[in-house]
């Protein structure tokens, strides 16, 4: 080896471990997706990146199989564990498949939480729910009170009759019903999620109610019908479709006025939540127990209940102010 | 033919008093404007149905109807995004419906596999086909044209064009079915296949054209389903094929083959649709819904039967006088 080559080896070797020393004082935290390219995961990304930013010494690493599978995840996972990062929180295809994976990395000192979609106990720290059902059954009917001042006859268009996660809202929803005195829940009736039934549930809460001021649907099928049934009944204005649904499948109703508001998660908060605790619980200056408060910077803070739950925060209003915004992401 | 003619006198008479009863709990059901709207609402099920009704009439089934409804409507979103503009789209819906359905004709012509296997194969084909062009995103109601949407719902002197339209086809079909060698052909095949081919009629030709018609039919419904309900996505009209074959049922084509009238077969699917749009609005707890719907679809079939069967014919007069 010629002393030319023999100088640029030493530079490229004083390089590497300047690089790695680098990298050790920057906290590597890990964002595992269900799959790459999906819009909800991107702008979870975006959140992480402010919270990163936010917080100095953070570096995210976003990544994730490019499809939805459990396998694709844990050599994702793997590979993480080699390159030793600080912390991985993912958002996980299954419950119980990541969790082998999942506790090697715990084993080896690495702070693990599930967000989003969680992974059962044993194979995290923490896993953060983008909200409550206590939270969303008084947010769509706060939706629905919001714009109706002079109060009036509301009614529920829910999926089918079994659907575990509607039923629990609906139930929430009806335990807080007394905080808006002036709106009255005249009704529930089930649209499958299908869009046909659901349209003429809609069409027929319209006529059984013809005082109808607004309907709520916490489903992202029936929201979607229920504002086009009330778009062919020429009653927009008079009757407020609202609920749960997503941004890029309701835009078009919250432009015509069929829906004045509606609620989901956002996914960029929760994005910036999960950095923010992944970081808090690497750095050690929290603790992922039952009853514990983590700070999630600008959104406030998180408590874990006895299942090593946190909730995030109310679903997000979406209106025409930002609908814009989010109908290019999810 | 005076049988046939009162089978149909008694769904009448069946829809009637079904209306007599939701008006009762009701009123404002039975108003004219409110029948024109149940009348549209239920075009989707009619032209659905009058395909099926050839199918089954040539002793097939073909339950991938529905899918090929959900393709070919996500098939013209996805067109209409591209800027196609909407007599191309209608064209192409119609000749992409009638070669899904000869898909199936072809295999139950050429191969001989029985309709039922065939279609719930397709069914599954076609709905999945859906996910590979779209990997599962929805088409939504910004992402049409304003023409695309606005086309079905038209008002032409009272109806909107989707009405017009299953009404114009139910008249072509009556015609096919009554007066051209095909619809015959159609009656012949499942009647008596031996029979008709000792006629001259080819049997898997004709089951083939009836699966291509009712393809066609379903292409185009697709189109008028998604632009009504603003919105295409894989599991549009889940099920409606279940939906399609009670209305033939309940119409009294045969399952067997052969007998039922395209009166029938329209009567049969406003059936379905006036109990479709009168649960919502007549207070039934939802919880009862479903157990209603099915029973009424089970006492017109029971009625149907019973007018339906023939009576024995007695071969031994000796025999009969002894017992």
């Amino acid at each position: 080896m010629s002393i030319l080559g023999k100088a640029l080896t030493t530079a490229a070797m004083a390089g590497v471990l300047m690089a790695s020393t680098a990298q050790a004082e920057e906290m590597r935290i890990a964002l595992v997706v269900k799959a790459l390219g999906i819009g909800f995961f991107e702008a979870a990304n975006k959140g992480a990146e402010e919270a990163a930013k936010e917080l100095g010494d953070v570096k995210i690493i976003y990544t994730g199989p490019t499809d939805t599978t459990a396998e694709g995840q844990i050599e994702v996972i793997n590979s993480l564990i080699a390159q030793k990062v600080d912390a991985i929180a993912v958002s996980a295809n299954d419950t119980d498949a990541l969790v082998p994976t999942l506790k090697k990395a715990m084993d080896r000192g690495i702070t693990v939480i599930s967000w989003d979609s969680g992974v059962a106990p044993e194979g995290r720290q923490m896993q953060l729910n983008p909200s409550s059902s206590a939270l969303i059954g008084n947010m769509i009917i706060k939706l629905a009170a919001d714009n109706l001042p002079e109060g009036g006859d509301v009614a529920v268009l829910s999926a089918t009759t079994t659907s575990t996660n509607q039923n629990t809202w609906i139930e929430e929803m009806k335990k807080v019903e007394g905080n808006y005195p002036k709106v009255k829940v005249v009704g529930t009736v089930y649209g499958d999620d299908l869009a046909d039934k659901s349209y003429r549930e809609a069409q027929g809460l319209m006529q059984t109610y013809p005082d109808l001021k607004a309907i709520i649907a916490p489903t992202s099928v029936g929201i979607v019908a229920a504002a086009q049934a009330v778009t062919d009944a020429g009653k927009v204005g008079q009757v407020n479709v609202t609920g749960l649904g997503l941004p890029s499948e309701m835009a078009g109703h919250v432009k015509s006025g069929a829906s004045k508001s509606f609620a989901i998660w956002n996914p960029i908060d929760l994005g910036y939540s999960a950095t923010m605790i992944a970081y808090h619980l690497a750095k050690g200056d929290a603790k992922a127990e039952p009853g514990a408060s983590i700070p999630i910077g600008r959104m406030g803070e998180v408590k874990l209940d006895d299942k090593g739950e946190a909730a995030m925060a109310d679903p997000f209003v979406y209106d025409s102010t930002n609908i814009d915004q989010f109908s290019s992401i999810f | 033919m005076s049988i046939l003619k009162s089978r149909e006198a008694i769904l009448a008479l069946a829809i009637l008093a079904l209306l007599a009863v939701i008006a009762s709990r009701f009123p404002a059901f039975v108003s004219p404007a409110n029948l024109a709207r149940v009348l549209t609402d239920t075009s989707p099920l009619i032209l659905l149905a009058l395909g099926q009704m050839a199918v089954i009439l040539t002793k097939c089934i073909d339950l991938s109807v529905a899918a090929n409804l959900a393709l070919c409507g996500m098939i013209a979103a996805l067109m209409n995004g591209a800027g196609v503009p909407l007599p191309m789209i209608l064209l192409a819906v119609v000749l992409l419906g009638a070669m899904l359905g000869a898909v199936n004709g072809l295999l139950v012509w050429k191969l001989g596999i029985p309709s039922i296997v065939v279609t719930l194969g397709t069914m599954t084909i076609y709905r999945g086909t859906i996910f590979l062009l779209t990997n599962g995103a929805w088409i939504n109601a910004h992402q049409m044209s304003a023409g695309f949407k606005d086309f079905p719902r038209t008002v032409i002197a009272g109806l909107p064009v989707m009405t017009w339209i299953a009404l114009a086809i139910i008249g072509l079909v009556a015609i096919l079915m009554g007066r051209t060698p095909l619809g015959r052909a159609f009656y012949a095949v499942g009647g008596n296949a031996h029979a008709a081919v000792y006629t001259g009629i080819s049997v898997g030709r004709t089951q083939f054209a009836a699966f291509v018609l009712a393809g066609a039919l379903a292409g185009l419904t697709g189109y008028l389903w998604v632009a009504r309900y603003a919105v295409a996505y894989v599991d549009i009209a889940g099920g409606f094929e279940l939906d399609v074959v009670a209305a033939c049922v309940i119409g009294g084509i045969a399952i067997a083959g052969g007998s039922g009238s395209v009166a029938g077969c329209v009567m049969g699917a406003l059936f379905l649709g006036i109990i479709k749009n009168a649960l919502p609005v007549v207070g039934i707890s939802p919880f009862w819904q479903m157990a209603i719907s099915g029973a009424a679809i089970l006492i017109a079939i029971a009625f149907n039967a019973t007018s339906q069967r023939a009576p024995g014919r007695i071969i031994l007069k000796q025999a009969e006088h002894r017992t």
